[in-house]
């Protein structure tokens, strides 16, 4: 994207942007689209528990099932449209994990298979799996001292 | 009933992340990041459990809930193998939606290309 403006204008237009959407009406958006992410789960959880899955596997094919549908809408461009109308509401679900992973492969697929899409992949989910899985570890190791007194 | 309080929780979950957003200017990769800590925190803690058995998808599918199932695969483990579970646990609690989008997330991004942009 090419625009002809200079920086501090380009920022100051874009600080004014913000400051006229509504937080409530941004909330209530965001409130709806992850309301209904989150009850599309619940649906494919209860399915998936009906068909003989446990509870805990359930979980698991929910992740499955939204983050295929995710991919899906993203590769389409469905799901970028819909995050800039939804704000948290598309990006806090476990959905918005999987299009924050097919987004930049597709856009970056350009500069290569593993140096564009391999790496690129995970420029937003690699800082989530990073301090997800270190700050669990270490909650792993203190639960197993807590469990030794 | 369970579906009302999927809705709501899960919902109300995205708009206190949306406050965050746009009082304090956090990208989304911040803001991922602050509430997959926070869920495994939360777990740690012993709030979330509970808190999902009576939210269910409202409480599993934002990325909380992520969090929270990290902290669960860990702590199942320690209490099964010891100090090793720590290590093992949560990469196998959340390796299904972990290899689903590096999977799904290939696959669509050779499949597909970019649109609207540019």
């Amino acid at each position: 994207m090419e625009l002809n403006i200079p920086k501090d204008k380009y920022k100051k237009r874009a600080d004014d942007a913000v400051e006229k959407s509504d937080i409530w009406i941004d909330m209530l958006k965001a409130f709806v689209v992850g309301g209904i992410i989150c009850t599309i789960g619940q649906v494919i959880s209860f399915g998936a528990q009906n068909i003989g899955f446990t509870k805990e596997q359930a979980g698991t094919v929910t992740s499955i099932v939204l983050i295929l549908m995710s991919a899906v809408a993203t590769g389409f461009g469905w799901y970028d449209n819909l995050g800039r109308w939804a704000g948290a509401g598309s990006i806090l679900p476990i959905t918005g994990f999987a299009n924050s992973i097919t987004s930049p492969a597709m856009e970056y697929k350009s500069e290569g298979l593993i140096t564009g899409l391999g790496v690129k992949m995970f420029i937003v989910a690699g800082p989530v799996l990073v301090y997800g899985i270190s700050a669990s570890v270490i909650a792993g190791i203190l639960t197993y001292l807590i469990s030794l007194v | 009933m369970q579906f009302i309080w999927a809705f709501l929780i899960g919902g109300a979950l995205c708009a206190l992340g949306q406050v965050l957003i746009d009082l304090t200017k956090m990208t989304a990769s911040r803001i991922m990041v602050t509430f997959v800590v926070a869920g495994v925190v939360l777990s740690f803690l012993g709030v979330y459990k509970p808190f999902a058995e009576f939210a269910g998808a409202g409480a599993t599918v934002p990325l909380c809930g992520f969090g929270n199932t990290l902290y669960q695969g860990v702590k199942k483990a320690v209490m099964e193998q010891g100090l090793i579970g720590a290590f093992t646990g949560g990469l196998g609690a959340t390796a299904g939606g972990i290899a689903a989008a590096i999977l799904f997330g290939t696959g669509v991004a050779m499949l597909f290309s970019p649109k609207g942009k540019h």
